[in-house]
């Protein structure tokens, strides 16, 4: 709590000016940038979790002392579970991503995976 | 329970109510996390669904994307300094900013009202196919979060108003700002994973 | 609405039912009022944040709900017996699969744990209550008019029908139209709330509220498996709030998630059902490996054995409780290596199982046993669970469990854990702590009668189970074929032993509370955890005086000392929560809420929602600091109590 006196708090401005910035670049990369389709979705994911930890740790004050270890603790495993809930329904629900989409080149691929099975 | 006050710790960590307060609302934190998780895992699995109505690209707009992106991480900076004045002791400051707070928290929500009602035009519904299902209830969700937070901040002005900075105000307030923060957090992820990634596929 | 839609018609089982609930109703109402009672109920029950008094509503509300999920059981079991049964109807049987179910997971073994967990963490920690009293009673209403809400399907509305997982699209809007369903989402919802609540209130009470001295690694080995349960809920529930959710949405605001139109997934339901349901699964059985944990140090008369290695195989079992949930659905077809990763990440679980069934005969080896009736619950178990753990790791091998999937083998191994695992922990460990709650034991020898019937009932009911798996008899079905007739009436014949167990359960309930001897120490059973310290009956503020613990088994060492766990100098005023109406009020109100939306009535279901937070402003708004009982106060009522 050093800055907790001081009148301007710079912890905070400086975390606000990255997440400007984050948000700038991370719609830069998407929309002008001419980088693959993959490449673009890993940087913006990758930004956007440098935001949450700018959140997390500038203006939550997620390793301030007074509520002990359970903040980040649980704020770990939280991020863990969030992983494991949108890469696990990936995973597992990705036979589905071959719906019939009303026709088109969808439909021999769908056929190939109904044999193999 | 004692009431010990010890100075070196901020005043909504001195009673032991208010302690055990902020760390159940760490736990309670996380289990949102769990819970916007799942959304978010039902909207990717949902990607592509959107039978006959309209793509996300089409109907996805930068522009009012930003300005609503914006005006979170204003608040939420504003929320900020509203703690950051209320550890000073400055009841003026802590109610100036969060009243800034909690402008910039409604214009969000009539800016995302407008911008679904834009989308039901282009007839994108929460019945017209799995995905756009999938993304109303991911983004409305967070919007009822924000609709809440701005009720909460409105309840804390009065008893500001009524009480003061105490142990117990001070706890609510703070947090109320570790759930502001929050919801800065889960719309980074909103705005990434659903707009920018909707409009680049 | 006509009013004949309104209520169940037609079936003289459920008349039979309503009547009954008449005539219970009236006779409560009757004997409130003739014995004045109405003010003692509102102050001392419905008004409570207690943890003891809370805990106490939750086992008796659980135990009815044992009673209601036991009559499904025997209904079933009846229209097995023979083959072309017509004791029950399709649809009548569809609703009591569907209700047996779900009641017996959701309103029965979790609050009956939860409520184990009300009375004894506080206790076994030295707390002098929970960090959230307020919301404690918040849950506990959660929970109870969930419960009821649910129940009510039966004669108003129609019960659910879809099995108690509730898989798409059959429990979608257009296969199953009508309130029945809906009873499910809702009564789940309010519930699965308030057991979201209890998982941050008792988290933040173990993490925070432990006596000084007492480190997590001193902590009673039940604590632990409560700490690690409400975890798993902070986390898993979330997922199944979210699914209800969009289940509701889907079925009475037309969203395309789970539909067979718009693209719609069904799928993707299974998928987050079990992704909620299979931690589920642990967030039952974790507190039962701790209760007979406790039970078998206890009366082994010796520490735990790999005390350090049974916290960390819970640990370990809840980290993989979040990973196997896809072998509830290996034939969905997700595809070989979809499967094989799900298949082998649920046989590891059956290490950290495995270790601790060997941590518990290590305890038991070389031990003076003291055959007592939770003892005898606990030596049960060991045996029985390892026949249906084995057959879950025969389940998890994703190739056999395509011939496996859906048949009695599958009902057999999961009513041998949750039986065996679960059950037999509820008995022993509402036999342990009775003398805590009630102030004397449960008769020794009925408790043994009830005890053999019901365990012998319980394998004679599900062993032949297992044969008719492997015979091709799936569940789910209401006749059965000659071929498998042998068998399902020996299975019948176990069901009404184990009926008969618990009705000898209750009895002796009964039979206690007239003859029993009542308790004059706090420590019955000479017990080795710090809630055995406290007099009975335990006062309001639990420990008059907090003890310092410096090592695992905080009681037994202060005994080995000579120590008294109350130190008259030390005495000083304690702060209490006054009670409150609010948290009753506030659910009733959303219960009502939730009771409109079952039947789509949109708007009453809004006015019920504001109406709720109308109330949690109103609580926003509430400083009361509670009070404090005076130092004179708190050594006149030990004094009495440890008959000093």
């Amino acid at each position: 709590m050093a800055n907790q006196s001081r009148k301007i708090p710079i912890q905070h401005i400086v975390g606000f000016a990255l997440s400007i910035t984050l948000t700038l670049l991370a719609a830069w990369t998407a929309l002008r940038s001419s980088l693959p389709v993959m490449w673009i979705i890993i940087a913006i994911l990758t930004m956007a979790v440098l935001q949450a930890a700018i959140q997390l740790f500038m203006f939550m004050h997620i390793t301030e002392r007074g509520a002990g270890h359970a903040p980040w603790n649980m704020m770990f495993h939280a991020a863990v579970i969030a992983v494991i809930l949108v890469a696990g329904s990936l995973f597992t629900m990705s036979f589905g991503f071959h719906y019939d989409n009303g026709g088109g080149d969808s439909q021999p691929e769908q056929q190939q995976e109904q044999h193999q099975n | 329970m004692s009431t010990e006050e010890s100075n070196a710790k901020p005043l909504e960590y001195r009673t032991e109510s208010g302690e055990l307060g902020i760390v159940g609302f760490w736990i309670f934190l996380a289990a949102e996390i769990a819970l916007f998780g799942t959304l978010f895992a039902t909207y990717a699995v949902l990607f592509g669904r959107t039978a006959d109505s309209p793509l996300p690209s089409d109907l996805f707009e930068p522009g009012s994307v930003l300005i609503m992106t914006f005006i979170l991480l204003i608040s939420s900076f504003t929320c900020g300094i509203a703690i950051h004045e209320m550890r000073r002791g400055s009841v003026k400051g802590l109610v100036i900013w969060l009243a800034i707070t909690l402008v910039l928290g409604l214009s969000f929500i009539g800016l995302e009202i407008h911008e679904f009602i834009l989308y039901a035009h282009e007839g994108a519904t929460l019945q017209s196919s799995a995905y756009w299902s999938a993304f109303f209830i991911l983004a409305g969700t967070h919007g009822v979060h924000v609709t809440l937070g701005s009720g909460w901040a409105i309840l804390l002005l009065i008893q500001f108003a009524q009480r003061g900075i105490t142990s117990i105000t001070s706890r609510k307030v703070f947090i109320l700002g570790l759930y502001w923060h929050f919801l800065d957090v889960v719309w980074i992820f909103i705005f990434t994973g659903v707009y920018l990634i909707g409009m680049v596929i | 609405m006509q009013l004949d839609e309104f209520f169940v018609t037609g079936e003289p089982l459920i008349y039979a039912g309503m009547v009954a609930i008449a005539l219970v109703t009236s006779a409560v109402i009757f004997l409130l009022t003739y014995f004045k009672k109405w003010g003692w109920l509102w102050r001392e029950w419905l008004t409570t944040v207690d943890h003891k008094k809370i805990g106490i509503m939750y086992i008796l509300s659980a135990l009815a709900m044992l009673f209601r999920g036991g009559a499904d059981a025997l209904m079933m079991r009846t229209q097995l017996a023979f083959p072309d049964m017509n004791f029950l109807d399709a649809q009548h049987y569809n609703e009591i699969f569907t209700t047996h179910g779900t009641v017996m997971i959701i309103f029965m073994a979790m609050p009956f744990l939860i409520g184990l967990m009300n009375i004894a963490v506080p206790l076994q920690i030295g707390a002098r209550d929970f960090a959230f009293p307020y919301v404690n009673a918040l849950s506990f209403w959660a929970f109870f008019f969930g419960a009821m809400l649910f129940n009510i399907s039966f004669v108003i509305g129609g019960s659910p029908d879809a099995g108690w997982t509730s898989y798409t699209p059959l429990a979608g809007a257009a296969m199953s139209p009508g309130p029945g369903q809906n009873f499910y989402l809702l009564g789940l919802q309010l519930s699965g709330i308030g057991t979201l609540a209890t998982g941050v209130n008792l988290m933040v009470t173990i993490l925070k509220m432990r006596a000084p001295g007492m480190t997590l690694f001193k902590m009673p080995i039940f604590s632990w498996s409560s700490l690690i349960t409400m975890f798993i809920i902070v986390f898993a529930f979330p997922i199944l709030t979210v699914a209800l959710a969009l289940l509701t949405i889907d079925r009475i605001f037309g969203s395309q998630f789970f539909t067979l139109t718009g693209e719609g997934l069904p799928m993707m339901w299974a998928n987050l059902f079990w992704m909620w349901g299979h931690p589920e699964v642990y967030i039952v059985v974790l507190p039962a490996f701790g209760i007979f944990s406790e039970v078998i140090a206890t009366f082994a008369r010796k520490q735990l054995f790999g005390y350090s290695v049974m916290v960390w195989s819970i640990i370990l079992i809840a980290g993989l409780s979040f990973l196997v949930w896809v072998h509830h659905f290996f034939t969905m077809g997700a595809g070989a290596f979809v499967n094989s990763v799900f298949s082998v990440s649920t046989m590891a679980i059956a290490v950290p199982t495995g270790v601790k069934i060997f941590n518990w005969l290590a305890t038991l080896y070389k031990s003076k046993i003291q055959i007592t009736v939770p003892m005898m619950w606990a030596l049960a178990f060991i045996p029985s669970f390892v026949m249906g753990g084995v057959t879950g790791v025969m389940l998890g091998m994703a190739a056999a469990d395509y011939q496996f999937h859906n048949s009695y083998f599958l009902i057999a191994h999961f009513h041998y854990v949750l039986i065996a695992g679960t059950v037999f922990a509820c008995f022993a460990g509402l036999i342990y702590w009775y003398p805590k709650m009630f102030g004397h034991r449960l008769n020794e020898r009925i408790g043994k009668i009830a005890f053999w019937f019901f365990v012998i009932g319980f394998h004679v009911c599900f062993l032949p189970q297992y044969f008719l798996g492997l015979d091709g008899m799936p569940r789910r079905v209401f006749h059965i074929v000659p071929e498998w007739f042998n068998l399902n009436v020996v299975s019948t014949v176990g069901a009404f032993g184990m009926g008969i167990g618990f009705a000898v359960f209750v009895y002796n309930i009964y039979y206690s509370y007239r003859y029993s001897e009542r308790e004059k120490t706090g420590d019955p059973w000479n017990g080795r955890t710090l809630e055995w310290a406290t007099p009975i009956p335990v006062p309001e503020y639990n420990f008059a005086v907090v003890p310092h613990v410096d090592s695992l088994d905080a009681f037994w060492t202060m005994k080995e000392r000579g120590e008294s766990p109350y130190d008259e100098s030390k005495v000083k005023p304690i702060h209490m929560p006054s009670n409150t109406g609010k948290p009753f009020i506030m659910m009733g109100i959303l219960t009502l809420a939730s009771f409109f939306l079952v039947f789509e009535w949109i708007w009453l279901a809004a006015a019920g929602l504001i109406g709720g937070i109308i109330m949690m402003i109103i609580r926003s708004f509430d400083y009361d600091e509670g009070y404090h009982i005076s130092s004179e106060e708190i050594i006149e009522t030990e004094r009495s109590a440890r008959g000093l």
